[in-house]
């Protein structure tokens, strides 16, 4: 048993700290997020040259080769300080690539991506879909020179910025079955490709985006699956894990600005937090980042260790609950706690609120995981 | 013990509801169901529509123009309005403002600030909170120096409500800079937006909306003959208004009205196929906000009962507040994972033309709606009061 970071881990944490507190200041970040891309190319820059975005692709093609546990600590950095640029996101379609790639699609892209020269979003949810995988509407019919895909994909998160998507759409077979489901790496410059794009309520950009009728090469399928839903699950679940890890750090955020508020905010002539129903508050926050922290932790082993996909699910979804829960709790808590201070634009705290708000819905709200738990007992 | 209405307070009911159907502007209320920002226009319209009925102000005196109405028939006006979707107006002059007046103003008061409040002409809004005294309201630091008829204000006042669409304020000030209680040095001013010397800056709420602000008072120069009641009983109409604020927070027609949004939203999502009302986990969830809310409506009337036997509205008000704000909040909750993903998008980005702004506003009115256990009051506050003065600890 060691809970310590490893040594490795512990220099990303100081390098992404030093880099947030010099170049993503909360004042940065407002910045940032209403740029043109809601996005900075420096920041991204930074982030390749520091080595995040390599970190969990495989050492021969050119990264890390490390796993959810090595991200933890950058995920948590990317939860504390807000970060928007499409970390995530790069780390999902890395993960696509050398699940499911072919040896050459690996060649050729895992580098790209380590280097953070090739941006990738992943484009699955549908109307209607909520949080089923296998909800897949859209069609790649067979053409004499590959695929013609047709499809419309709701808010794919970074979807914007993104170069390529990883597309889910169904070779055969009826809307809502498990089979047949097939995944394409398409440019977004395509011709049929249509993006209209939106921000998120936490500050991100994302783009519902159409396929009408958009022709692809044969070598465009993404490996040779001949049902790419158990491939999804898989990194469904390991974003899952990493986003619970950003979940921590923006809880040990909230916390700590609360706490830092109930010392110094006076009124009646005392700090806040001298009063006794304040602080028992206060004290559940923390033990709830405790047990989200654990969480989280139980969640990325598991997703790097677990070799047996029902077990792999039932841990995510325990942690995916657990961490919702505790957004829920401490988001609503910390702004409470801030009083009218809380619901102000102006604070980070307001920010922090609208992120864990999000994450806690992110890919599949409690209701969904225990939907999900239930059904794998 | 019977639970339902009189047979005259049914008719009342039905006589209410049904001029709203014939006379509450369709697009007014479709605004409000759409969780639209309503202007001061908006506002404005709404208001001469039940000042021309003379419903506008029931609770007030009949010679000034209220309807002489039980509480019970107030109480009903207010949920049948809630219920059908009609603007919420500004609490600031009619309701606050107004009693106030009514209790302590003088009569050339009365005449000069009542009748434009009636009609809609002048917008009020609240100068209390500052930026050191939120629940410690008593600590407040604005001050007044009298200068022979004149008091010269300044100081800053915070979270004021609808400041950038009023034409006046009320205000807490300081007008004895050292007494031995701080409640006793305080005086109540009505002071005029376009004084020179008042500035207004926006502050932005985690939702986008501008709906309060901070308000400088920098060199003010305010009448003496605008102070209501004595100079240093401030206080004693603050205490007062306070009763009057929480007398409405409970909003069970605009919660059943939520309700019954919520229900038709969640029958148009899917899940697994189904729509997303009959999901167990869902349904159940709905169904504990709709108990709560069923037995805070009945509690309610219960308070109403007392009251209409002349008791005093006690300390119990505040758990009106509790629950009803709870209750709001959980209603915007179940909104937004009602929309699950599509919760996500919040403004678009140009381009775009498939932007769905129902969806859109889902999740930030959750946001907003974690004002409501911190304003008027926070939840905390009301919490005290209760152990205070009702229970004795």
């Amino acid at each position: 048993m060691n809970f310590d970071p490893s040594e490795e881990q512990r220099l990303f944490a100081a390098s992404i700290e030093r880099f947030v507190a010099r170049d993503y200041t909360f004042e940065a970040r407002r910045r940032i997020v209403a740029s043109h891309d809601g996005y900075s190319r420096d920041a991204w820059a930074a982030f390749a040259e520091l080595g995040l975005i390599g970190v969990a692709i495989p050492a021969e093609y050119g990264g890390l080769g490390g796993g959810a546990v090595d991200l933890t600590t950058v995920m948590e950095a990317v939860g504390e300080a807000l970060i928007v640029e499409p970390i995530l996101a790069r780390a999902n379609g890395a993960r696509f690539v050398a699940r499911a790639g072919t040896a050459e699609q690996k060649n050729s892209l895992l580098p790209a991506i380590a280097e953070g020269k090739l941006t990738m979003a992943f484009a699955h949810s549908e109307r209607g879909a909520r949080y089923d995988l296998a909800h897949v509407t859209s069609r790649a019919r067979k053409t004499a020179a590959g695929f013609a895909i047709d499809g419309e994909k709701r808010v794919v998160l970074h979807g914007p910025c993104a170069r390529m998507l990883v597309v889910s759409a169904r070779i055969a077979g009826d809307e809502t079955g498990p089979q047949a489901i097939g995944l394409f790496l398409v440019n977004t410059d395509e011709p049929g490709v249509s993006l209209a794009s939106s921000r998120t309520l936490d500050e991100l950009r994302a783009a519902d985006i159409s396929f009408a009728d958009v022709r692809v090469p044969a070598d465009a399928q993404l490996g040779e699956v001949a049902n790419a839903l158990s491939v999804i699950e898989e990194v469904v679940d390991y974003a899952t894990a990493l986003v619970c890890s950003e979940a921590v750090g923006a809880i040990r955020f909230a916390n700590s600005a609360t706490l830092d508020y109930l010392k110094t905010r006076t009124q009646f002539g005392v700090p806040i937090g001298s009063f006794q129903a304040l602080q028992h508050r206060m004290v559940d926050m923390v033990i709830e980042y405790e047990q989200a922290k654990s969480m989280a932790s139980l969640a990325c082993a598991a997703v790097d260790a677990e070799t047996d996909p029902a077990r792999r699910k039932r841990i995510v979804s325990a942690a995916k609950i657990r961490v919702a829960d505790a957004c829920k709790h401490v988001s609503q808590e910390s702004i409470q706690l801030h009083g009218g201070m809380g619901m102000s634009d102006e604070l980070k705290i307001s920010h922090t609120f609208r992120r864990l708000t999000m994450i806690a819905q992110q890919f599949g709200d409690a209701d969904h995981h225990l939907e999900r738990l239930a059904s794998l007992r | 013990m019977d639970l339902n209405y009189s047979a005259e307070e049914r008719a009342f009911r039905d006589e209410v509801s049904d001029w709203l159907r014939d006379y509450l502007p369709a697009d007014l209320r479709q605004k409000v169901l759409d969780y639209q920002h309503l202007t001061r226009d908006d506002l404005q319209r709404w208001h001469a529509i039940l000042a021309l009925k003379g419903w506008i102000a029931p609770s007030w005196p009949q010679e000034w123009g209220g309807t002489a109405w039980s509480v019970v028939q107030r109480y009903i006006f207010e949920e049948a309005c809630g219920y059908a979707g009609a603007p919420p107006l500004l609490p600031f002059g009619l309701l606050m403002c107004a009693p106030v007046l009514f209790k302590f103003g003088t009569q050339a008061q009365k005449e000069r600030f009542l009748r434009p409040i009636y009609n809609g002409d002048e917008f009020w809004c609240q100068g209390y909170s500052e930026p050191g005294a939120g629940s410690d309201l008593a600590s407040l630091r604005t001050t007044a120096v009298r200068h022979g008829d004149r008091y010269v204000v300044n100081g800053q006042k915070i979270w004021t409500t609808a400041a950038h669409i009023a034409d006046w304020i009320f205000c807490l000030v300081r007008t004895s800079p050292a007494t031995e209680r701080k409640q006793d040095g305080i005086s109540f001013l009505l002071i005029d937006m376009r004084t020179s010397g008042i500035t207004v800056r926006p502050l932005i709420l985690m939702d986008g909306e501008h709906e309060v602000n901070e308000v400088f008072f920098d060199d003010v120069d305010v009448p003496v003959d605008n102070r209501v009641h004595e100079e240093g009983k401030g206080w004693t109409v603050a205490k007062y208004l306070l009763g009057h604020e929480r007398m409405n927070t409970a909003r069970i027609g605009t919660s059943q009205r939520e309700l019954g949004r919520l229900k038709e939203f969640a029958s148009m999502q899917s899940k697994n196929g189904k729509p997303l009302i009959d999901d167990p986990r869902f349904r159940d969830k709905v169904s504990r906000v709709e108990i709560e809310l069923m037995a805070l409506s009945i509690t309610n009337l219960r308070f109403l009962d007392q009251l209409r036997g002349g008791r005093a509205p006690g300390a119990e008000v505040s758990m009106l507040k509790i629950k009803g704000t709870e209750i709001q909040q959980a209603l915007t909750e179940l909104m937004m994972e009602a929309a699950g993903p599509a919760a996500q998008p919040f403004a678009p980005v140009a381009g775009n033309d498939r932007f769905d702004r129902l969806m859109a506003s889902l999740a930030p009115r959750y946001c907003n709606y974690r004002k409501t256990t911190i304003y008027a009051g926070s939840n905390e506050i009301q919490r005290n009061i209760i152990a205070k003065h009702a229970l004795g600890l």
